[in-house]
């Protein structure tokens, strides 16, 4: 298949692992921050075919995952106001909050409706000029941008029964606050390709040159991760900490100017809280003063939510890279996909679901000790 | 809704909640369809409902599906499909001119089949309370001697084989319903597939188990038939016929084509000795003529699914919960 096969194949990759089997002398932890990525290594069983001294560490970048509970608590509350239909991306929708998801809302009676794009949520309102149509606008710089887009297509139109719940994230900060933590074991980044693709590359050289570690921006297909691990170890190994691109056929220098200008109109750079991690400075956005009527939470001033998280969930520390999903003793037993505790265990793109669907035949033991 | 979805919920619907409140033994058996013997004849006896948005869509109607689904229902225990039924629910308001197009589709699907349309129903629901027109069939089979499948006969050696290319029916269906381009129109694959396991039957009688793997896709039907067998199964990813546009789209919606659905595909377990035989015989019809082996039965991992990645390493290929769900990047 054009621009996928050629990224899977399995001679190219025996080349890569016979490459990097080559270069690598001493043991080396990696974190791939993207979920994507993550889902892909273990999907393919990339991380089986490395050599041991190479350890991937799953990051943060699974928006889903990182979503706090209290606006997903916000997001149910609003869902089930009568006059509202309530727009989401599907995988939002068994992500538990304190007590039910979106599901359980919409089986009991709320108008909760899978969207492939947030403009259709606009068409929607568009439809129900008497009903308030809300979009849950969550991710990173990829979906950032489209969800900027549909609020400035709202104010250009003015459709005023349409406002966003937005919770974005932004990446570069949730990597350098992984690597001021004390018990960060990170000693490679592979960033998200798709991320870079929108922001470009410019907030990363900072980065690697303040923590003194390799950054390789990295794209999603087998070959795409194989090359981003072997530049990543190649530069450990010689000892040097800069930003390298490995996905150019995807990421310039300067990203998608058109997408940064649309984000700078319609947002604002926040403090955000993410879930399982905590409160990241300016890891977020938010709508900007012009666009605050659009403002779901804003417009539904929803108050009175009521945290309340699993104590025996350790999704938290999955997320940052200092367990893998195996070490928490709720995998598999107490937190399925069926009954997930967790973000992780219930996106798709989440570590612990990732584990739980591709790794359950392996001794959960083995898979810690290698880790520990 | 997730109970709708044809995966794990699904099951546990069935077997926790309908099979005990029924308490059937013929039931129990939970396959596709009842195996009976009535008169001396070994009858096989199934049903199925039919929901599907929109009506119409590339390669197809709900009223193909609503023969198709019953007929090879029938078909993947190797009966010969005789007679049907059809019930249709229509929704207040739904345009007479609508409900004949899809009659004459479901006659159309019917005379192809070679089944005869026996007796029916039709009810109609106030306006809001249903979505168009739903309809149910049932149909009725004669099983030949010396036919016995059933997912419980699945063995260590057998070879799964597949009629052809997977999830072409799930993305046809997404593209016209959510208003999805992926460049090329996917025309669903949706057809009665009692011709081809009938030339299959002819090369080998022992076939062990066939299944047509429509809700919850490939990887639900592989789960549903390691777990009934006891066996493990394990494939081949890169022998997966999966087509481009499909592989395309799946990966545009990040989901997964193993669990995509399928209305005119089966797949099949058969024993090693006679498994070449089986291939050209589907090979030669031409609803196989792109069959394929895509792995085997093993001891190992008893009722698991297992795949060999084109890189090398594996992965289970797990049953689903429900519906898998578009991610968000």
């Amino acid at each position: 298949m054009k621009y996928l096969d050629e990224f899977s194949d399995p001679v190219l990759a025996k080349r890569l692992f016979d490459d990097i089997r080559a270069v690598t002398t001493q043991p080396w932890s990696l974190m791939e921050v993207c979920g994507g990525q993550t889902h892909s290594i273990i999907r393919h069983g990339i991380d089986q075919l490395l050599p041991e001294e190479i350890q991937l560490i799953h990051g943060p970048g699974c928006p889903v995952c990182v979503t706090p509970l209290e606006i997903i608590d916000k997001a149910l509350e609003i869902a089930s106001r009568p006059d509202v239909i309530f727009c989401s991306f599907g995988d939002m929708l068994r992500v538990p909050g304190s007590g039910r998801d979106l599901f359980k809302v919409k089986s009991e009676g709320a108008d909760v409706r899978v969207v492939y794009s947030p403009l259709d949520s606009l068409r929607i309102a568009q439809e129900n000029p008497d009903r308030q149509v809300v979009f849950f606008g969550i991710g990173f710089e990829t979906t950032a941008p489209p969800n900027a887009m549909t609020v400035y297509q709202a104010k250009k139109l003015g459709i005023s029964n349409f406002s966003l719940l937005v919770s974005h994230v932004r990446v570069p900060p949730a990597i350098d606050a992984i690597m001021n933590s004390p018990d960060c074991r990170v000693e490679a980044f592979l960033a998200a390709g798709h991320v870079c693709t929108v922001m470009g590359t410019g907030e990363y050289p900072g980065l690697a040159e303040k923590h003194r570690v390799p950054i390789v921006v990295t794209g999603f297909e087998p070959l795409d991760i194989l090359e981003g691990i072997r530049r990543a170890v190649r530069q450990l190994e010689s000892g040097q900490h800069t930003l390298e691109n490995a996905y150019p056929r995807a990421v310039q220098a300067g990203g998608s100017p058109a997408a940064q200008a649309m984000l700078a109109d319609v947002f604002e750079v926040t403090d955000r809280s993410w879930r399982g991690i905590g409160m990241i400075p300016q890891s977020g956005w938010r709508l900007s003063p012009k666009y605050r009527e659009y403002d779901a939470e804003y417009r539904f001033s929803v108050t009175g939510i009521d945290t309340e998280e699993s104590t025996v969930c350790r999704s938290g520390e999955v997320l940052q890279g200092l367990i893998k999903p195996h070490e928490c003793a709720a995998f598999g037993k107490e937190c399925t996909p069926r009954n997930p505790l967790g973000a992780t265990m219930v996106s798709s793109e989440g570590a612990c679901a990732a584990y739980y669907l591709y790794r359950r035949l392996e001794a959960p033991n083995k898979e810690a000790s290698s880790v520990g | 809704m997730g109970h709708g979805g044809g995966g794990t919920l699904s099951a546990e619907l069935v077997e926790h909640l309908f099979a005990p409140a029924f308490g059937s033994d013929v039931l129990a058996e939970l396959g596709d369809s009842a195996h009976l013997t009535l008169g001396g004849a070994r009858l096989a006896f199934s049903t199925d409902s039919f929901v599907v948005r929109p009506l119409f869509f590339p390669g197809g109607s709900i009223g193909d599906l609503a023969v198709n689904g019953t007929v090879n229902d029938l078909a993947m225990v190797g009966a010969v499909p005789a007679y049907l039924s059809c019930g249709f629910i229509l929704e207040e308001g739904v345009e007479l001119a609508l409900v004949g197009r899809v009659a004459e589709a479901l006659g159309e699907a019917a005379r192809t089949a070679g089944v005869v349309i026996a007796t029916g129903d039709t009810k109609v629901v106030d306006a809001g309370h249903g979505d168009g027109i739903f309809i149910n069939t049932a149909g009725i089979g004669l099983i030949p001697d010396g036919i016995d499948i059933r997912p419980q006969r699945a063995a260590p050696g057998d070879v799964v084989l597949v009629s052809g290319p997977i999830g072409v029916h799930g993305v046809a269906i997404m593209s016209v319903r959510e208003g999805l381009e992926f460049g090329v129109e996917i025309q669903s694959d949706t057809a009665c597939l009692a011709g081809l396991v009938a030339d299959m039957l002819a090369v080998c009688p022992d076939i062990h188990v066939l299944r047509d793997p429509t809700r919850g896709g490939l990887a639900t039907s592989l789960n549903e038939i390691a777990a009934a067998g006891g066996v493990g199964v394990t494939l081949d990813e890169r022998s997966l016929p999966v087509p481009d546009t499909v592989a395309n789209a799946c990966a545009f919606l990040g989901l997964d084509p193993l669990y995509v659905a399928n209305e005119g595909k089966l797949v099949a377990f058969v024993p090693p000795d006679h498994a070449d035989a089986v291939l050209a015989a589907m090979r030669a019809h031409p609803l196989g003529k792109e069959a394929v082996a895509i792995g085997h039965c093993v001891e190992e991992h008893a009722g698991m699914v297992v795949a060999a990645t084109g890189l090398g390493g594996t992965r289970v290929v797990d049953m689903p919960l429900g519906e898998q769900l578009p991610r968000i990047c």
